[in-house]
């Protein structure tokens, strides 16, 4: 318990690590921002606006920490104010408009490339020295290590563009209603194939690797000679004695990997036009959307924030040294 | 001397042999650094000059055809690995450099600078780090290659951080290290001479690492548009054909060569760093010797089934 509290603790520290980040970094540039963005809007932005606008990055009369304070109100109530590139839009509006997609996307992903990953580690620690064990690891790493906009505009190209089997963006057909039928449900998976092989392609190796090294290391502990000592069926002592320690690493290490995949969608989502929130923050930063950015960025740390949380307290369920 | 040289040749054999990824990985690698330097000797036309017509398919002029602009592909791929693998490897020496500094002093001194030096380390790790890079470039507006190498430098260290500091925690209760300390060797001393030594293979495949890394992150920022277009790179090519509608025209050949560079750069950088990991962790090692292995064990199996029938 006191573990739990101890990182529960640190994290609300990085939250406001972060926030501070987000409110110190409009202030560390030279010029306004405010200003910036009124001459990136063309001077079509209404005074009114600007002012709370200013009001909302905290850039109110004052000290530092009346502005501090100010901004803290801001991000705590949710109240961040329109966008700028899509003008009456508010922030939140359309973070809650993209998050399901990139959720959505990210989740299958790592669900998928984590059981799939573990079987094949499983099997290439399984049979050392075998082809699995050969050839896997290192084909999968060397494929996972081509930067991800690479590999997706390269998949695009050829997929979309030459081979015209998948379509060219969105997240589903733009003419069928949204609804829980068959058809939009369908379209959707069609949509999401090409990034969720780019995204499993980048991810799957990272299995792999922490399963066979895991097994890798548990094979050579005492339990597993003695366990040979004692007569058991390979098999046996692989899924009941080997796997369930090796799984330890992996467990924590997956919803660690659900956040970063989250963040890590930025160049899928734009070479795919797929309308998750890696897509908005390369809108928002090709637009200079200080706003919006900040609030993408914002929803990300904490994304990644809550799933160590949840990493730390199900390593405490699983491993009853801890819990001392 | 010759004791060192020995050594290393040593070194190098066991990480070549019977290990396809090493040779693989340091061909690639060295093949594209070797072109990436000699680039005045293999072409002779200026990356920025206009030398054709627009979109010309690769031909015998042309090895890897023109861009929308009518520029070299082969010459800009060529000097534009320069520009990226300079901003790669100055990144990874800021970071190796910051990761050894703070992840020494911390496991080695121990106590209240470890507690601070950790506190601010772990609160960085859980940043994602691509998002702050993007928020970062973003503010400063269009970066240089030279300001992308400064913030993938100052932000990637914490991982290695760690790394480091277990990694000295656990040599630190080592008999030689206190065997140092005993004969009232300076702490100094003891860092540069006794521990440093011991972490080489870190440090190489941290640096290595980074430097995958830092290739990405790099043609990933200045794909997305926040680096400055104007300066001739990996990641600017992609931009530039992403920009000037390669894709529709179908001029496959503006992004395929840049994108293969980039590919097999990571690629191969990523063999090294599993060879690196197998050299100084011998038990993740795979290959045909655990084979003849097995076969030696079975043949001692059936020669003491032979012994007891």
């Amino acid at each position: 318990m006191a573990f739990i509290l101890r990182r529960l603790a640190f994290y609300i520290i990085a939250i406001f690590v972060a926030i501070t980040f987000n409110f110190l970094m409009p202030r560390l540039m030279p010029g306004d921002p405010v200003d910036a963005l009124f001459a990136a809007a063309g001077g079509k932005i209404p005074p009114e606006t600007l002012a709370a606008y200013r009001e909302m990055l905290g850039f109110v009369d004052g000290p530092l920490w009346v502005q501090y304070l100010q901004y803290l109100k801001s991000v705590v109530t949710f109240d961040l104010g329109p966008t700028i590139m899509m003008f009456p839009v508010q922030v939140t509006e359309l973070l809650e408009r993209t998050l399901p997609w990139t959720l959505a996307l990210s989740g299958a992903a790592t669900l998928i490339s984590v059981v799939l990953g573990c079987f094949i580690g499983l099997y290439a620690s399984y049979n050392r020295g075998g082809f699995v064990d050969r050839f896997y690891p290192v084909f999968w790493q060397f494929v996972a290590s081509m930067p991800q906009a690479v590999t997706a505009l390269f998949i695009f190209f050829i997929f979309s563009m030459t081979l015209e089997w998948f379509p060219l963006g969105y997240g589903a057909d733009p003419d069928l209603a949204p609804g829980w039928n068959w058809e939009y449900i369908s379209s959707i998976m069609h949509h999401a194939v090409l990034p969720l092989v780019t995204l499993l392609i980048a991810m799957l190796a990272t299995w792999i690797f922490t399963m066979r090294n895991a097994m890798v290391n548990v094979l050579g502990e005492d339990y597993i000679t003695m366990a040979k000592a004692k007569g058991l069926s390979a098999r046996r002592i692989m899924t009941h004695y080997a796997a369930r320690n090796a799984i330890l690493p992996v467990v924590t290490a997956v919803s660690m990997a659900l956040g970063f995949a989250v963040a890590g969608q930025i160049f899928i989502e734009t070479v795919y036009n797929y309308p998750g929130i890696g897509q908005l923050i390369f809108k928002s930063t090709a637009a200079r959307d200080y706003p919006l950015m900040q609030a993408c960025f914002l929803l990300i740390v904490l994304f990644v924030l809550a799933a160590n949380f949840i990493a730390d307290v199900l390593y405490v369920l699983l491993d009853p040294r801890l819990r001392k | 001397m010759l004791k060192a040289l020995k050594n290393f040749k040593g070194t190098l054999r066991r990480y070549f042999k019977g290990n396809p990824a090493a040779i693989i990985g340091t061909t690639i690698v060295t093949t594209i650094i070797v072109a990436c330097l000699s680039a005045p000797l293999l072409t002779d036309t200026d990356p920025n000059r206009r030398v054709a017509r627009g979109h010309q398919p690769p031909s015998a002029e042309l090895i890897f055809g023109s861009t929308r602009a009518g520029k070299d592909i082969f010459s800009q791929v060529l000097y534009g690995g320069r520009i990226s693998l300079m901003v790669a490897f100055t990144a990874a020496i800021m970071t190796t450099i910051i990761a050894l500094a703070v992840g020494v002093t911390s496991g080695y001194l121990g106590g209240k600078t470890d507690e601070t030096l950790m506190a601010i380390t772990n609160i960085l790790l859980v940043f994602p780090q691509l998002p702050l890079l993007i928020i970062l470039a973003a503010f400063l507006g269009q970066v240089g290659p030279f300001i992308i190498a400064l913030i993938l430098g100052l932000t990637s260290w914490p991982w290695g951080a760690r790394v480091m500091r277990s990694q000295t925690l656990a040599l630190r209760n080592k008999e030689f290290v206190t065997a140092a300390e005993t004969m009232g060797e300076s702490k100094w001393r003891i860092v540069v001479v006794e521990i440093i030594p011991n972490l080489i293979s870190l440090v190489a495949g941290m640096f290595v690492g980074t430097s995958l890394y830092a290739i990405g992150a790099q043609a990933g920022l200045e794909f997305l548009g926040l680096g400055d277009p104007t300066v001739v790179s990996w990641g600017t090519m992609l931009y530039w054909a992403q920009s000037s509608a390669a894709f529709i025209v179908g001029a496959w050949w503006d992004f395929v060569v840049p994108g293969t560079f980039i590919a097999l750069m990571g690629g191969g950088l990523a063999l090294l760093n599993i060879s690196i990991d197998q050299v100084s962790n011998p038990k993740l090692k795979t290959g045909a010797y655990i084979k003849i292995w097995r076969r030696m064990k079975a043949e001692v199996e059936a020669r003491r089934r032979g012994v007891q029938s």
